[in-house]
C-alpha cells in the first residue's frame, strides 16, 4: 500500500538512517506483533426469542433473521423479528408493569439498577467478546470502553433513583410512562445502557429495540434483567428491523420515544409522532469539527485527530470527521497524521492489538465506499497510507483521509460514519468558527491550543452540545451528551439527562 | 357641528427589526378597539412578513446572546419600567374588567424573567464529576430564533409569557400575537422600541394564525417554537416543523392559567429554549 502524500519531513523513526521502522508493524514492518486473540468464549444460542414480560418468547410470525459476524461473514445466530402484535404485547407488558414500578420507593428502584450494574461487571468479558463478535469493533474497545461505561451508567443512575426531587428545582418528578427506545448498531450495549438506566431510575417502563445487526448483547441484558429479579414487564426487548421500530413509534400507548440514529430517520419519527402527544428525544447525526491551532501541542493534537475519527471505525455520531488545521502547521499535521495512520492496525477485531476492526455491515461498507468515490470524483486527494492486509472475508475499510477538500464537497458536509476524514485549513479563529459552525449538525467539536482564553472563546462560540478541549471522544455517565440543531434534542447522562424521562 | 373633537384613528403596524413597517402584503383588517369603541386597523401579516421578521431576529441573535446576563437583565427591567409608564394605555387596549390586573401581572412577569438572566446558568448548569482527570462543566446558552404563537387570551400576559423566557437567555423571537385582540401587543411594541431592547430581538406579527402558523412551523431558521393554546391542527403542524430542521417545540395546555405564577413562570419556561453545552478539558499534564 503506498502513500499518496509527499512525506518529505518524516518523523525520526522512519528516516533513511537505519533507525527502526515500527510503522505498519502488522502489515510487514520489521517487527510483527504476534496474534493475541481474546480467549474468553461467549456462548451463543442458535436462535433467540423476544424478551416480553420477563420471558423469552417466540415471535408471533415465526420470522427470524440472521445476525452475522462482520469480520468473517459467518452466521452467529437467528434473531426474532417482532411484528406489530409482538410490539403490542411488549407495550402492554410495559404498561401493566408501570404502576408498580413507578410506585416503588426510589431507593428500591436504585437497588435493582445497582444489581444490574454489578451483573454487567461480573459478565463484562463475555459481553465484550459478544459485542465484538456481533458488531466488529476491536475487543480492546468493547472491553475497555463500551462495557465498563455501560456498567458505570447503571451505577450512576442507580444513585439518582431516590434523589430525583433534588434534580430540578421547583419540580415534582414524575415518570413519563412507557418509553419506546430505539438504538443504533455502533455502540449496541452502551446505547442500551444510556437509554435504559435513566428511564428506569426515573420510574418508567421500557420497550427497547436494538439495531437489527447487533441484537445479541441487548438480549444478554435481558438475561441480566431476569438474573437480578427485575419485575416482569419493566424492561422488554423487541428485536427486528425498521418495521419493528415503526410499530413501536406508531403504538398509541407509548408515551415517549427516545431514538439514537440518523438525522433522516429522526425526522421521520418527528413527523410520525407530530399528530400525537408523544414526547421525543432524538440523538442524531453529526459532522463534528476538530480544530487544530498552530500553538497546539501538535503531537497530542494528531492523537486527538486519530481518536476523533478512527475510534470504532468512525462509526461514531460525534466523530471528528472534519479537521480544520491552521495553515502554518498544515503540512506538519498532514505528515504526522500520515505517519500515525500508517501505524494503525486493522484486522481481526478479536485480536487485542487491533486498532480498527470490521465495518459493521455490508450495507454500511457500501455507503462508505460510495463516499470514498465521491471524495475523489469531486476533486479531493485521498491519502490511503495504511499498509495492513485485511482478511478476504468480512467487511473492511482501511482508515484514510482526504486533503484538498472544499466546503461544498459531500465528504465535508455529510455524515459518512466510517474511518474517513476530511482535512481542511483555516487562517484566523473567526474563519475556523464560521466554517466549523457552517453545518446543519451541532453534536460535538474539538479545539486544540495551549492558549486558555482562546480555547474558551472558541468553546463558547461553537454550536455544539459537547466541546472537547485538548481532548476528544471522552464519555462519562455524569457528563450530559447531546446535540444542537439537526443533531437532535435532549441530553443523555448527567443531571440534565434525567429531564428526558421526567414530566 | 358638534364641539366634540374628532379623534385620530390609529393604524397599528407590525414590529420588525426595531421598526414599525406596514405589512408587505398591503392588507389590513378591522379590529374593534375596545378602548373607545372605534374600529382600528391592524396589519394583516403575510408569509413574507414572517420571513422578514425571522431574518431580523436572526441578525439580532448573535449580539443579544453574547450580551452578559447582567446587561440583558438591565434591559428587561428597563422594559418593565417602560411598561409601567404605559399602564393605562395597555389596560385600555386590553379593555376588559381584568385589564389592570393583566397589565400588572405582565409587568411583574417581565421583572421575574429579568432576574433569571444572570442566575439561570448557576441553577441549571453544573460541574460534572467525571471519573477522570478532566474539568467538565455544562452551561446553558441560547438556541437562536424562537417562534411564538401567542394565545388569544390573555392578549398581553399571554404574549409576555411566550417571549420573556426565551429572550431572557439570549434568544430572539418572532411572535404571532393574539388574533382576537392584537392591539395590546402593538402598544407593547412601543415599549419595546423605547426600551433598550435591541431591534430584532422581539418581532411582532399581527394577522391570522391559519395563514401564518404553517410558515413559522416550516421556516428553517426558526429552531424553537413556543405556543399557547392552539388548535389540534396547528399543534400537529407545529410538531411536524420539527421534522424540517429538528425544531424544539413546546405547546402549552389549554387549561394553563397565565395569571398563576406557580404555573406560568420560573425556569421551566426557559428550559425548552436553551441548549446545554458540555465542555471537557484535561486537568492533568
Amino acid at each position: 500500500m503506498s502513500s499518496t502524500i509527499n512525506t518529505g519531513s518524516k518523523s525520526d523513526q522512519s528516516d533513511a538512517s537505519g533507525k527502526l521502522d515500527l510503522r505498519g508493524a502488522s502489515g510487514g514492518g520489521m517487527f510483527d506483533y504476534a496474534p493475541a486473540p481474546e480467549s474468553v468464549k461467549a456462548p451463543i444460542a442458535d436462535t433467540y426469542g423476544l424478551f416480553i414480560n420477563g420471558e423469552f418468547v417466540d415471535p408471533s410470525s415465526g420470522d427470524r433473521f440472521e445476525t452475522l459476524n462482520p469480520s468473517n461473514e459467518e452466521t452467529l445466530s437467528m434473531i426474532s423479528s417482532a411484528s406489530v402484535s409482538d410490539v403490542d404485547a411488549a407495550v402492554q407488558a410495559a404498561r401493566d408493569a408501570l404502576p408498580e414500578w413507578s410506585g416503588l420507593p426510589g431507593s428500591v428502584r436504585g437497588k435493582y439498577l445497582y444489581r444490574i450494574a454489578r451483573r454487567i461487571q461480573e459478565r463484562a468479558r463475555e459481553l465484550a467478546v459478544l459485542e465484538t463478535l456481533d458488531g466488529g469493533k476491536p475487543i480492546k474497545e468493547s472491553r475497555d470502553i463500551d462495557i465498563p461505561l455501560a456498567a458505570a451508567h447503571f451505577f450512576y443512575h442507580a444513585g439518582w433513583a431516590d434523589k430525583l426531587e433534588y434534580a430540578f428545582p421547583g419540580k415534582t418528578p414524575e415518570p413519563v410512562g412507557v418509553c419506546g427506545q430505539i438504538i443504533p448498531w455502533n455502540f449496541p450495549f452502551l446505547m442500551a445502557a444510556w437509554k435504559i438506566a435513566p428511564a428506569l431510575a426515573c420510574g418508567n417502563t421500557i420497550v427497547l429495540k436494538p439495531a437489527e445487526t447487533t441484537s445479541l448483547t441487548a438480549l444478554r441484558l435481558a438475561e441480566i434483567c431476569q438474573e437480578v429479579g427485575l419485575p416482569k414487564g419493566v424492561v422488554n426487548i423487541v428485536t427486528g428491523a425498521g418495521e419493528t421500530g415503526s410499530a413501536l413509534v406508531d403504538h398509541p400507548d407509548v408515551d415517549k420515544i427516545a431514538f439514537t440514529g440518523s438525522t433522516g430517520v429522526g425526522k421521520m419519527i418527528a413527523k410520525a409522532t407530530a399528530p400525537t402527544n408523544k414526547r421525543l428525544t432524538l440523538e442524531l447525526g453529526g459532522k463534528s469539527a476538530n480544530i487544530i491551532f498552530e500553538d497546539a501541542s501538535i503531537d497530542q493534537a494528531v492523537e486527538g485527530i486519530v481518536e476523533g475519527i478512527y475510534f470504532n471505525q468512525g462509526h461514531v455520531c460525534c466523530a471528528g470527521s472534519r479537521v480544520f488545521v491552521q495553515e502554518s502547521v498544515l503540512d506538519t499535521v498532514i505528515n504526522k497524521l500520515g505517519d500515525r495512520l500508517a501505524s494503525l492496525r486493522v484486522g481481526d477485531p478479536m485480536d487485542k492489538n487491533t486498532d480498527l476492526g470490521a465495518i459493521n455491515s455490508k450495507e454500511q461498507l457500501g455507503t462508505i465506499n460510495r463516499y470514498l468515490e465521491t471524495g475523489t470524483s469531486e476533486g479531493a486527494t485521498r491519502h490511503d497510507v495504511n499498509p495492513c492486509e485485511v482478511p478476504e472475508k468480512g467487511y473492511w475499510c482501511k482508515p484514510c483521509f482526504f486533503t484538498g477538500v472544499q466546503p461544498s464537497h459531500a465528504i465535508a458536509r455529510e455524515e459518512i460514519f466510517g474511518p474517513v476524514l476530511a482535512v481542511m485549513s483555516f487562517r484566523t479563529p473567526d474563519e475556523a468558527l464560521s466554517r466549523a459552525n457552517n453545518t446543519p449538525y451541532g453534536l460535538a467539536a474539538g479545539v486544540w491550543t495551549d492558549k486558555g482564553s482562546k480555547i474558551f472563546d472558541m468553546a463558547s462560540k461553537l454550536d455544539a452540545g459537547v466541546v472537547w478541549l485538548n481532548t476528544y471522544n471522552k464519555f462519562d455517565p455524569a457528563s450530559p451528551f447531546g446535540g444542537f440543531k439537526e443533531s437532535g434534542f435532549g441530553r443523555e447522562g448527567g443531571r440534565h439527562g434525567l429531564a428526558a424521562y421526567l414530566k | 357641528m358638534s364641539d366634540e373633537r374628532l379623534p385620530i384613528m390609529k393604524t397599528y403596524k407590525l414590529y420588525i427589526g426595531g421598526k414599525f413597517p406596514r405589512t408587505e402584503s398591503g392588507r389590513s383588517t378591522l379590529v374593534q378597539d375596545s378602548s373607545n369603541g372605534l374600529t382600528a386597523h391592524v396589519c394583516h401579516g403575510s408569509r413574507k412578513d414572517v420571513r422578514n421578521a425571522v431574518e431580523a431576529a436572526h441578525s439580532a441573535h448573535s449580539k443579544w446572546s453574547s450580551a452578559t446576563g447582567y446587561l440583558r437583565g438591565q434591559i428587561l427591567y428597563r422594559l418593565a419600567e417602560m411598561m409601567e409608564g404605559k399602564r393605562s394605555e395597555l389596560a385600555e387596549a386590553i379593555g376588559n374588567e381584568h385589564a389592570t390586573r393583566e397589565v400588572d401581572a405582565s409587568i411583574d412577569r417581565v421583572v421575574h424573567f429579568a432576574g433569571w438572566t444572570d442566575k439561570y446558568a448557576s441553577v441549571m448548569g453544573g460541574a460534572n464529576p467525571v471519573s477522570g482527570p478532566y474539568h467538565n462543566f455544562t452551561i446553558p446558552g441560547s438556541m437562536g430564533v424562537v417562534g411564538c404563537v401567542c394565545p388569544d387570551q390573555p392578549p398581553l400576559l399571554g404574549l409576555i409569557s411566550m417571549i420573556a423566557g426565551p429572550i431572557a437567555l439570549g434568544n430572539s423571537v418572532v411572535a404571532i400575537v393574539s388574533e382576537s385582540n392584537p392591539i395590546p401587543a402593538m402598544v407593547l411594541a412601543e415599549a419595546f422600541a423605547t426600551s433598550d431592547l435591541p431591534g430584532g430581538v422581539v418581532n411582532l406579527i399581527t394577522g391570522f394564525r391559519e395563514e401564518l402558523v404553517p410558515h413559522l412551523a416550516t421556516h428553517r431558521e426558526v429552531i424553537g417554537v413556543h405556543a399557547g393554546s392552539v388548535s389540534d391542527e396547528h399543534r400537529a403542524v407545529l410538531r411536524e416543523g420539527a421534522a424540517v430542521n429538528m425544531k424544539r417545540v413546546t405547546i402549552h395546555d389549554d387549561a394553563l392559567d397565565y395569571f398563576d405564577e406557580s404555573q406560568a413562570q420560573g425556569p421551566a419556561w426557559i428550559d425548552p429554549f436553551v441548549e446545554f453545552k458540555t465542555i471537557w478539558h484535561p486537568s492533568a499534564v
